[in-house]
């Protein structure tokens, strides 16, 4: 039972560290060919760095036919914009201060970070 | 609920075969720009040697009538585009997809995905329902002898092969999500699906590793819950299509076609195709295509589905007319002045479609819960399991198995997730249809709360469009002479009082005259020098402060305003000389729109900057006891933060031009549109059409969607507070009572359509009655 016991702390310990404490890798956003792709309930990538105070352009390719992948939010930016099924739309970003950004769906089940710096 | 759902390859061909969409537009081929600025023949040549310049073309050519160049290649659009701006044009490529077009793409794509879901539904409920009613009946689902492990053995492969075929979006999506480390609500389903049928498994395959009493197999619940979810799914698919329904008729109301006059031809074109000064004919019956301004004929234009205004208003040469509106009586000829995404029309749409994805403050609170709640609902069922494993009755790692599933199953982040968008989205929607353009979720919470509402008289309350009608003469020589010089001073003025002045001296044919050494003089009124003579023309103050005296004519200048007109005064080289006085007619609607307002317990201030007088007449004619006269455009702000000082939610009504700051300070500010101008920035909330009633029609629709927004958030807070601890078996110690997996699979499925079904009640929601 002790090690039922350890192992039930392991695996919480285990979700904690891979849910909120992993940082995963930013892509770079340094060339125009980038391309978000939203499918399987997924950002790929879901973390993208790029340049404070510079304007940039997002490209959004959307495969999920889910209603939620539809909507892309960026709360801080005041942007909210439709996603087509299978066809690239490009938003554009103001320039932004360094910090984070999120940016996911309504229901902020797709979930991505814009990492300005 | 959420669709965090994934789209295999194939499902995505035959979404695309049934939408007829490539997944990337083609740029072989032949394509199709506009192009503006072309006029003659040069240009049409300066603009075929500048496409085929472009690598790629094989051939272009341009037709000067339509405006378009037709270009034949492998080429990139936006290579064409650039070429032909560079040889000093403007292009755009046709069939860049209009907002109908989209729309109905977006349609048949929903309508694949919910014919694939109700499908993936049939499949597993097959399997599932007979195996729910077999263990209701009393069916052993325990394995015992080899035969029934043979038996549990190709139902669990057929369990196998709905989760594949019914359920694989969730487990390609859990997985999606896991190595992104985020997890979503196809985690959830995935791990509890995944849970009971892998332990059912074990049951099957090597009985001996559970004890006797928890040799149970769990294959009904794996292929119920995913039936039932893909159920859930679809339905909600159907409810959310409904809550759209506001800006589908928003969009409908484009037209698709135009007929312009190029080159003395009448043409039909594409909308897209209409460019910026073409000549458009509208026939009666007809939408108007883009906005414009009449240059030829006269008809009755319905706006009503703009405005909200029921009554067709009348056009004629010089005058608007937008796209969208229908046109009812006469044949007329206007220039367009704002095609494309500058229409009025496009700009409402998009301002509504922002509004509805924005959300209310009152939100915030659900959406940091959803960012954190699937790793913690998955702790929750690790320290279930752990809970019945360590202090549980025999079978305890059944019942550990049963509570984890059931905790992971039960969870719906989705339903807190849709709470508020879906209401937000059907309340902005209705209040479009009525004519209110609200800017975002937080002016329609803020909205909701105002508690005193600040009305500016002129344009807000009255017409705005005064008109002169006295003229009392004290040392002038004659009306004519008198309006004449006054017409001469404040016919570069665009103040309300000043253009019926100007327009009444142009009704009796009177010639301004040239003025020099003008200054106007906020909240005053304005001086000049004509012909030598220093002139000035204002309010009482204005002459107080240059120490005119006015004491012989006080009496008529208060008989006036008791009138509800307002008195100005003329002086002509320090002497009075005459007082004009100028009505603004009430509105019709007025009275009863502000007896609305009061009678929901809004206090009503009324600002302008007439004098005390005519402030009070009209004041007293539209029921308000709390008005405040000569007040100059600055002092107005200062009035709203007074009333923000008494713990006041303040809104604030005005024309959206002179009021811009005080509106800016308000709590909410409203600007009064012009018919359908929503070029006013700096109010949260427009309202299309002229009557106070929109006020009213705004707030009462902003209380119903906040109470609307209350109701699911509690629903899916509630539900979740109390579903996950009691599928986690709290209530097993008393009541001996333990929640079965399918029945959480089938809460969760209707939780978050609940959410949207109650949203979807906000269409029925209609104004008060005039």
């Amino acid at each position: 039972m002790l090690l039922i016991n350890i192992a039930g702390v392991a695996l919480i310990a285990l979700i904690v560290w891979w849910f909120w404490l992993y940082k995963a890798r930013e892509v770079a956003l340094d060339d125009d060919d980038l391309v978000i792709v939203v499918e399987n309930g997924t950002y790929t990538p879901a973390r993208i760095r790029l340049a404070a105070n510079q304007a940039a352009e997002l490209h959004f390719l959307r495969k999920d036919a889910s209603p939620c992948s539809e909507m892309l939010l960026l709360p801080e930016l005041e942007i909210s914009e439709s996603l087509p099924m299978n066809k690239s739309k490009s938003i554009k970003l103001p320039p932004m201060a360094e910090g984070e950004y999120d940016f996911h769906c309504q229901m902020q089940m797709y979930r991505g970070v814009l990492k300005v710096e | 609920m959420n669709g965090a759902v994934n789209h295999d390859h194939e499902d995505q061909q035959h979404a695309e075969e049934e939408s007829d969409t490539p997944a990337v537009k083609s740029m072989v081929g032949q394509q199709e720009l506009i192009v503006e600025g072309a006029i003659c023949g040069s240009c049409v040549t300066k603009i075929e040697n500048a496409i085929r310049q472009v690598p790629g073309v094989m051939g272009a050519e341009m037709n000067l009538a339509q405006r378009t160049v037709s270009v034949t290649g492998e080429v990139d659009t936006q290579a064409l585009v650039n070429a032909i701006e560079k040889a000093g044009y403007n292009a755009k490529a046709v069939g860049a997809q209009s907002e109908d077009d989209a729309m109905e793409e977006k349609e048949k794509s929903e309508r694949a995905y919910y014919r694939r879901l109700m499908r993936e539904m049939t499949i597993a409920l097959l399997l599932g329902v007979p195996l729910m009613v077999y263990s209701i009946i009393g069916g052993e689902m325990t394995i015992t002898t080899d035969s029934e492990r043979l038996v549990w053995l190709i139902v669990g492969l057929l369990t196998l092969s709905v989760m594949v075929f019914s359920g694989k979006h969730f487990y390609v999506g859990a997985w999606q999500s896991f190595k992104n480390h985020s997890a979503n609500m196809d985690t959830l389903i995935a791990l509890g699906t995944g849970t009971a049928w892998l332990y059912s498994m074990v049951v099957v395959f090597a009985p001996g590793v559970v004890p006797d009493m928890a040799r149970h197999v769990y294959f009904e619940a794996t292929a119920m819950i995913i039936g039932l979810i893909d159920l859930g799914l679809a339905l909600e698919l159907k409810a959310r299509g409904r809550t759209s329904e506001a800006i589908k008729r928003l969009i409908g109301l484009q037209a698709k076609t135009a007929r312009v006059i190029r080159d003395d031809k009448e043409l039909d074109i594409a909308i897209e195709q209409v460019l910026l000064n073409d000549i458009v004919r509208a026939r009666p019956g007809e939408k108007i295509p883009v906005d414009g301004e009449v240059v030829e004929g006269h008809t009755a234009i319905d706006e009503s589905m703009l405005t909200g205004e029921p009554m067709p208003v009348e056009k004629g040469e010089g005058d608007e007319v937008v796209a969208g509106t229908l046109n009812k009586t006469g044949s007329i000829l206007f220039r367009a002045t704002r095609v494309g995404k500058d229409t009025a029309l496009a700009q409402i749409i998009n301002m509504v479609k922002r509004a509805q994805n924005s959300k209310p403050p009152i939100g915030r609170l659900a959406d940091i819960i959803s960012g954190y709640f699937v790793p913690v609902v998955m702790i929750i069922a690790v320290v279930s399991a752990l809970a019945w494993l360590n202090f549980g009755p025999d079978p305890a790692v059944a019942f550990a198995i049963v509570s984890a599933t059931t905790v992971l199953i039960i969870a719906c982040p989705c339903a807190l997730g849709l709470a508020t968008p879906m209401s937000v989205m059907v309340g902005v929607g209705k209040a479009a249809e009525a004519g209110v353009l609200i800017r975002n979720g937080e002016a329609l919470q803020m909205a909701s709360k105002i508690t005193a509402m600040v009305l500016d008289k002129t344009g807000t309350i009255t017409q705005g469009a005064p008109k002169v009608t006295d003229i009392v003469l004290v040392a002038g020589e004659s009306e004519d002479a008198v309006l004449q010089l006054v017409a001469s001073l404040e016919s570069g003025s665009e103040h309300p009082l000043a253009l019926a002045i100007v327009e009444s001296a142009e009704e009796r044919g009177l010639k301004p005259e040239k003025v020099s050494n003008f200054n106007a003089i906020a909240g005053h009124g304005v001086e000049a020098d004509i012909d030598g003579k220093h002139l000035l023309f204002g309010n009482e103050k204005l002459m107080r402060e240059h120490n005119i005296d006015c004491r012989s004519i006080v009496e008529k200048a208060q008989n006036l305003a008791v009138e509800a007109k307002t008195p100005m005064y003329f002086a002509v080289n320090g002497q009075l000389n005459a007082i004009i006085a100028v009505a603004d007619p009430i509105k019709e609607d007025s009275v009863a729109a502000i007896k609305r307002l009061q009678h929901n317990g809004i206090r009503i201030i009324m600002l302008t900057g007439d004098n005390r007088g005519t402030a009070q007449a009209v004041a007293e004619r539209v029921g308000i006891t709390e008005y405040f006269a000569e007040v100059l455009p600055q002092d107005k702000t200062e009035k709203v933060v007074e009333l923000q000082m008494q713990d006041e939610i303040v809104g604030m009504t005005g024309d959206g031009i002179n009021d811009a700051p005080a509106l800016a300070m308000a709590n909410v500010g409203f600007a009064i549109g012009t018919g359908t101008d929503v070029a006013i920035e700096s109010a949260d909330i427009t309202l299309m059409r002229g009557s106070l009633h929109g006020l009213a029609d705004a707030i009462a629709v902003s209380k119903a969607t906040l109470r609307n927004i209350k109701q699911n958030l509690f629903g899916a807070f509630i539900y979740n507070v109390a579903g996950v601890p009691f599928a986690a078996g709290v209530l097993y110690p008393f009541f001996g009572l333990l929640l079965s997996p399918v029945i959480a699979g089938a809460a969760m499925a209707f939780s978050s359509l609940t959410v949207v079904t109650n949203a979807n009640r906000l269409r029925l929601f209609k104004a008060q009655e005039h």
